[in-house]
C-alpha cells in the first residue's frame, strides 16, 4: 500500500513539469507585448519599458524564464504580478474563497447526490426513479451558467432569500446559493451513477447472503449496498475536484466573487504570466493529488480491491 | 464438430467442446447453425430500435442538424437586421420570441445560431475520438517504449481541466473560429478517449482471434485494423456520443466568458453573453438561448444513454 502510493506520487512529477510547462509555454507565446499594452496611448520613457522586462525576466529566453519561474517556485517565490502584487498574495487571498466554495458544493453534491441516487435505485422503475433520471438528465444538459441566472433571478431577485453578489470575504452563508449552483451538473451525475451502482449491487451474491442471514433491511442497504455502490462515486467525486475548480470560473463571475475564477480570467485577459502558471500549476497538484487520494480510498472501501507490490 | 458447419463459426467457438454428458442434445439441435451470425451493432440496433428514447432523440437531432445546415429554411428574418426601436421588444406578429437588446428577432438568432454549436460539437467529438482512439490503439496494442510516453504525455494534458486549458490556448491563438475552437477542446479532451481505446485493445490484444491472425501470417498491423479495433471500438463510440454533448455545453461555456467564437459569428454562447447585463429586466433574451442550447444537448446526451444501454449488454440486463 505504501510502496503503491510512493510510486503514484513519484509519477505526478513528471504530470507537474510537463503540465506547468505547458500552461508556461502558452502563456508566453501570447502575441504582442504585455507591458506595453499597459500603457495603452501613451508609450513611457524609451528605458522604462525595458527595464520592467528585465524586471519580469521577459528579456531572457522562454525556457530561461520557466526555469528562473521553477527556482522562484521551490522557494516558495510565486513571482509578481504585472501590478505589484506577489503572486502568493494574491493566492492567499483567492484560495480560501474557492475552497470553501468548492468544499460546500462537494459536501452539496455527495450528500443529496448519494441519498437520491440510492433511493431511486432500491426503487428502481417507480415514480421517483424516473422523476430522478429526468431531473438528473435535464440537469447535465442545462449549462452551468443557466443555472446560475435562473437560481439568482429566483432566489435572488424574485424572492430576495439571497444575496445576489457575495461580499469580499464571502461569509458561508452567501456561498450557500453560488455552492448549490456549482453543485448542479455533478449532483446529477452522482444521482446517476449512485443509481446504477445501487441497482447493481442489489442484485449481488453478497446482499443475498446478507439478507438470508437475517440482517434487517436497514443493515443490509446501509453497510452491504451502499458501502460497496460508493467506489464509483468516489472516483467521480475526486476527479470532480477539477472540474468544481474549472466551474468556480462560470459562478464566480454570475455571483461575483473574488476567488481564483475570477482572478484566473484576469490575469489571462492581462497575459500575467506568473499568476496564470501558479494558479493553474496549483491546480493541477490539488487535481492530481485528489485522483490519488481517490485511489488509496478504493481499499478502505472495497475490501476486494488490493495494491500488490 | 467446426469442420463441416457452414463455416460461419465465430472466431474463438470451436475451442471449446462440451461433453455431451453435460448438455442435453435436444439444446445443442435446437441451435440454429445455418444463421448468420449478428454481429454487436446489429444487435444493438435490435435492441435501440425498440426504445422510444432512441426514436425521440434521433428525431430532435435530425432537426437540430437541419436547423444547422439550412437555418434559411427555417427562419423568415434576417438575423441581423436589427432595430433600436425594437430593443428588448416584446413578441409581435412575425417575430414570436420578441427582440433582442439590440433590437435582432430572437428567434432568428436562435435558429442561425445552431449552425456553430452543432458543428464545434461534430468537429470536436471527431478530432477527439480519431487522434485519441488512434494513439489509444498504437499504445495498447504495440505496448512498450511507445505507451510509455504515449500516456506520460496523455497524463499531462489530462491533469489539466479541458475549459481551463482552452481558457489558456484560446486567449494566445489569433484565429478564433468552429475549426479552431474546436481543435483547441479537442486538444485537452482526447487523452479521456485514448485511456478508454487503450485500455479496450488491451483487453481484446490476448484473444484468439489475434493469435490466429498471427498464425496466418498477418502483419501486426492489419491486425489491429482488421481485427483488434472493431472488436474494440465500441466502448469509445459510447463515450464519444455522449461527449458530443458536453462539447456543446463546453462551448457555449467559452462564448458565455466572452472567448468563445467572434461576435461576428452567431452562436448561442456569445447571445446569452450579450444578454446578461438586461436579464433581470428581460430574462428571456438570456433563457430563450439557454433553452435551445439545452435541448440540443439534452437530444445527444438521450442518444448516448440509448447507445451506451444497446452497445453495453451489462447496462443492458441492468435497465
Amino acid at each position: 500500500m505504501l510502496w503503491y502510493a510512493g510510486k503514484r506520487f513519484l509519477q505526478m512529477i513528471p504530470v507537474f513539469f510537463g503540465a506547468t510547462f505547458l500552461i508556461y509555454f502558452m502563456v508566453f507565446a501570447v502575441p504582442g507585448d504585455p507591458i506595453a499594452a499597459l500603457y495603452g496611448d501613451h508609450p513611457p520613457a524609451p528605458g522604462v519599458i525595458e527595464a520592467i522586462r528585465a524586471e519580469y525576466n521577459l528579456d531572457k529566453p522562454f525556457i530561461v524564464q520557466y526555469l528562473l519561474y521553477i527556482g522562484g517556485l521551490f522557494q516558495g517565490d510565486l513571482g509578481t504580478t504585472f501590478s505589484g502584487r506577489s503572486v502568493t498574495d494574491v493566492m492567499a487571498q483567492a484560495f480560501p474563497i474557492t475552497a470553501r466554495l468548492a468544499l460546500l458544493a462537494l459536501a452539496i453534491e455527495a450528500f443529496f447526490g448519494i441519498f437520491v441516487g440510492l433511493v431511486a435505485g432500491l426503487r428502481k422503475g417507480k415514480l421517483f426513479d424516473a422523476s430522478a433520471l429526468v431531473i438528473s438528465l435535464l440537469l447535465i444538459s442545462v449549462p452551468t451558467f443557466v443555472v446560475g441566472f435562473v437560481l439568482q433571478f429566483i432566489f435572488g431577485i424574485q424572492l430576495g432569500w439571497a444575496r445576489t453578489t457575495v461580499s469580499g470575504d464571502a461569509p458561508w452563508g452567501e456561498l450557500i446559493l453560488p455552492a448549490i449552483v456549482l453543485a448542479s451538473v455533478s449532483f446529477a451525475y452522482i444521482v446517476r451513477l449512485t443509481r446504477a451502482s445501487v441497482a447493481d449491487n442489489l442484485g449481488a451474491d453478497f446482499v443475498r447472503t446478507a439478507t438470508a442471514k437475517g440482517l434487517s433491511r436497514r443493515r443490509v442497504v446501509t453497510v452491504h449496498v451502499l458501502r460497496n455502490s460508493l467506489v464509483p462515486v468516489v472516483t467521480y467525486l475526486g476527479v470532480d475536484i477539477g472540474s468544481l475548480m474549472v466551474g468556480a470560473i462560470v459562478t464566480e463571475g454570475i455571483f461575483n466573487i473574488n476567488g481564483v475564477g475570477g482572478t484566473v480570467y484576469r490575469a489571462i485577459t492581462l497575459g500575467e504570466g506568473p499568476t496564470v502558471v501558479s494558479f493553474v500549476a496549483v491546480m493541477v497538484i490539488i487535481f492530481v493529488l485528489a485522483n490519488l487520494l481517490v485511489d488509496l480510498l478504493y481499499a478502505a472501501l472495497d475490501p476486494r480491491i488490493r495494491y500488490a507490490k | 464438430m467446426p469442420s463441416n458447419n457452414t463455416g460461419r463459426h465465430r472466431p474463438g467457438q470451436d475451442h471449446y467442446i462440451a461433453s455431451l454428458a453435460e448438455t442435453p442434445v435436444a439444446e445443442i439441435d435446437q441451435v440454429d447453425e445455418t444463421g448468420k451470425a449478428r454481429s454487436t451493432w446489429a444487435d444493438a440496433w435490435e435492441s435501440m430500435r425498440r426504445r422510444p428514447m432512441f426514436w425521440i432523440s434521433s428525431v430532435l437531432i435530425l432537426i437540430i442538424v437541419l436547423v444547422a445546415a439550412f437555418p434559411g429554411l427555417f427562419a423568415t428574418y434576417s438575423p441581423t437586421e436589427c432595430y433600436l426601436k425594437f430593443s428588448n421588444g416584446d413578441p409581435q406578429a412575425g417575430h414570436p420570441l420578441g427582440f433582442t437588446r439590440q433590437g435582432c428577432d430572437v428567434y432568428s438568432r436562435i435558429i442561425f445560431g445552431t449552425q456553430a454549436s452543432v458543428t464545434i460539437g461534430l468537429l470536436t467529438t471527431i478530432m477527439v475520438t480519431l487522434f485519441g482512439g488512434i494513439i489509444g490503439a498504437l499504445a495498447g496494442f504495440y505496448g512498450g517504449l511507445l505507451d510509455s510516453f504515449v500516456s506520460r504525455i496523455g497524463d499531462v494534458f489530462f491533469a489539466i481541466p479541458t475549459v481551463l486549458g482552452a481558457i489558456v490556448v484560446i486567449s494566445v491563438i489569433p484565429v478564433r473560429d468552429a475549426l479552431s475552437v474546436s481543435f483547441v477542446l479537442a486538444l485537452f479532451a482526447w487523452p479521456q478517449i485514448a485511456r478508454i481505446m487503450r485500455g479496450s485493445v488491451l483487453s481484446a490484444r490476448n484473444s484468439d482471434y489475434v493469435m490466429a491472425s498471427a498464425a496466418l501470417g498477418v502483419s501486426r498491423f492489419t491486425t489491429l485494423v482488421r481485427h483488434v479495433i472493431p472488436n474494440a471500438i465500441a466502448p469509445v463510440i459510447v463515450i464519444a456520443t455522449v461527449s458530443l454533448g458536453i462539447f456543446i455545453v463546453a462551448e457555449a461555456t467559452l462564448g458565455f466568458l466572452g472567448i468563445g467564437l467572434p461576435s461576428t459569428i452567431m452562436s448561442w454562447g456569445n447571445d446569452i453573453n450579450q444578454a446578461r447585463v438586461s436579464v433581470r429586466t428581460h430574462p428571456q433574451t438570456l433563457l430563450l438561448p439557454s433553452a435551445a442550447l439545452s435541448i440540443t444537448v439534452l437530444a445527444f446526451l438521450m442518444f448516448g444513454d440509448v447507445v451506451r444501454d444497446a452497445l453495453d449488454p451489462e447496462a443492458r440486463a441492468r435497465r
